[in-house]
């Protein structure tokens, strides 16, 4: 569904990825581990089309979306929740989930899928009137992922989805995710450095270091794989 | 007591069209965090469009108000090009630059537009028709509120709020916030920015524009350097409210323009600008963001 075909990308002269390759198939989480600074976001960047890489070539269902300008990519259906959340921070909850469907026509279709989203996190219908900057961490987070499933995507990108969080909310928004690839059928492409709880949800992993993809397996295996334990697992 | 109706009813006009011409600094500034300098020109380009519109409408014998309304539609297209315009070719190219770079551009572009018109019409005053009729029903007011003044008073409010109406309902005001708000998330959800940024330009231009063939018809005359003037009192009134908050840039406008109002009527008006910017000096000492204006700190 996905295939990011030897990207190389640059932030000024300093190489943030070195000939990065990942595929993506329909219905799977799949995950990138790695530290701090290793070039997993730039990885989702290129993807959503913010940072275009200065070579290779990324394709989504057979179509070539790196150089698109990132309203066409979204268009295309992929979402992306950023690191950070983004969430907008004077709009109301209801406005930044109004923004997220801000491309569909269909509105019918739109009042579902916030239908659904309420389900999914019921404590955004609960605050649907106040400003996203009033919402708790673990609100804003279930806000960024609803607002990106209002695009209704094909995949979506989560970038940290954990970062800051109590590990209790962790587990809800962990267990969402899981619901909405298995329920949804919507393919996941998760970003974390808490690499033990991405392994465990996903099916298959990346691990990237200094910008390259040094070992690419299943979920199942890298997590009882040595260097990945030591690395990453704190084992 | 007449005289002070008086001059708070000549603050409130001034006030009107600081107000006008504000907003497209605020906006401007609310999404691409530039000063627009060359905004005070597309004011001044609004007014003389108007004047040469309103001029060959004269000769064929139109009506005063259909005049009016013409000239202005002509203006507010006129000078919204034009503000769409500079962005393209000042601006756009320098969105990845230094913040000083376009600032630069902005003065070059504001010097460069002024001496254009001064090259293609004249450097005297010219006389401008004036437009806004006089209303019987205004008459035993009339030495106090004239009916120019509440021609511009109305018109500014009505334009307010419907500007108000666009940014909270429609699609394109909502994509306006939240590109003000966080540009990269704007980008990720799909929203053009280059588009929001050029609408802003357009809405701002018009704004303008309408401004300065309200305030030229009601004055009676313009000239190439009105812009520069109007532009630095503008800017003043949305720092003033605190730059990128509309509701600022109105209430920044209304302040600065009763000040000096009330500063020419009673004092003297020698000493308008000392007391507008003895204002802006003050308040900044005690609200550095402005009135309105939001302090820069965010939750992480």
């Amino acid at each position: 569904m996905l295939e990011i075909k030897n990207i190389n990308a640059f932030y000024g002269n300093i190489q943030a990825l070195h000939d990065v390759s990942i595929t993506i198939n329909e219905g799977e989480i799949i995950t990138l581990i790695g530290a701090n600074g290793a070039g997993k976001t730039t990885t989702l960047m290129s993807i959503s089309g913010i940072v275009t890489p200065r070579t290779g070539q990324i394709l989504f269902n057979g179509e070539t979306i790196s150089g698109m300008k990132p309203d066409k990519i979204v268009r295309s259906g992929l979402a992306h929740v950023p690191e950070g959340r983004h969430i907008f921070p004077y709009l109301t909850v209801m406005e930044n989930l109004d923004l997220g469907a801000y491309l569909r026509k269909d509105k019918d279709n739109v009042k579902k899928d916030l239908e659904h989203v309420f389900t999914l996190f019921p404590r955004l219908k609960e605050r649907m009137h106040q400003a996203g900057g009033t919402l708790s961490g673990g609100e804003q987070q279930m806000l960024a992922i609803s607002r990106a499933l209002m695009a209704r995507p094909k995949m979506l990108l989560l970038d940290e989805p954990s970062l800051g969080l109590a590990p209790l909310i962790v587990k809800q928004i962990f267990d969402i995710i899981k619901r909405i690839n298995e329920e949804d059928g919507t393919t996941i492409f998760l970003v974390e450095q808490n690499a033990n709880l991405a392994l465990k949800v996903a099916h298959r992993g990346y691990v990237m270091e200094n910008g390259r993809i040094t070992l690419e397996d299943d979920a199942k295996k890298l997590l009882v794989n040595e260097e990945v334990k030591k690395a990453y697992l704190g084992i | 007591m007449d005289y002070f109706l008086e001059l708070f009813f000549g603050g409130l006009t001034r006030g009107s069209i600081y107000a006008l011409i504000a907003l497209g600094y605020t906006m401007v500034y609310g999404i691409v965090q530039l000063i627009n300098f060359a905004h005070g020109e597309i004011y001044m380009i609004g007014a003389f469009t108007a004047l040469i519109v309103a001029s060959v409408l004269t000769f064929y014998g139109v009506n005063t108000v259909a005049i009016l309304i013409l000239a202005s539609i002509v203006a507010v297209i006129y000078s919204s090009a034009y503000g769409f315009t500079v962005e393209k070719i000042a601006y756009k190219p320098l969105r990845n630059a230094p913040r000083l770079s376009p600032l630069i551009s902005a003065i070059g572009m504001s010097i460069f537009l002024q001496n254009y018109v001064l090259l293609a019409q004249t450097s005297d005053f010219l006389p401008f028709p004036r437009l806004i009729p006089q209303f019987h029903f205004m008459e035993p007011v009339s030495h106090i509120f004239s009916s120019a003044e509440l021609v511009i008073v109305v018109t500014t409010m009505v334009a307010m709020v419907l500007l108000t109406l666009f940014i909270k309902f429609t699609n394109l005001g909502k994509a306006m916030r939240a590109t003000a708000q966080d540009k990269t998330m704007a980008l990720l959800i799909g929203i053009d920015v280059d588009r929001v940024i050029s609408a802003t330009f357009i809405i701002g231009s018009s704004l303008a524009a309408l401004g300065g063939v309200l305030i030229a018809s009601h004055i009676g005359q313009i000239n190439f350097y009105i812009g520069f003037i109007a532009g630095i009192k503008a800017f003043t009134a949305a720092v003033l409210g605190g730059i990128g908050s509309i509701p600022g840039a109105v209430l920044g406008a209304l302040i600065l323009g009763w000040t000096e109002s009330f500063a020419t009527g009673y004092v003297s008006s020698d000493y308008e600008d000392v007391f507008a910017f003895a204002l802006l000096v003050l308040i900044l000492i005690f609200r550095p963001a402005g009135l309105l204006g939001k302090a820069e700190t965010k939750k992480v």
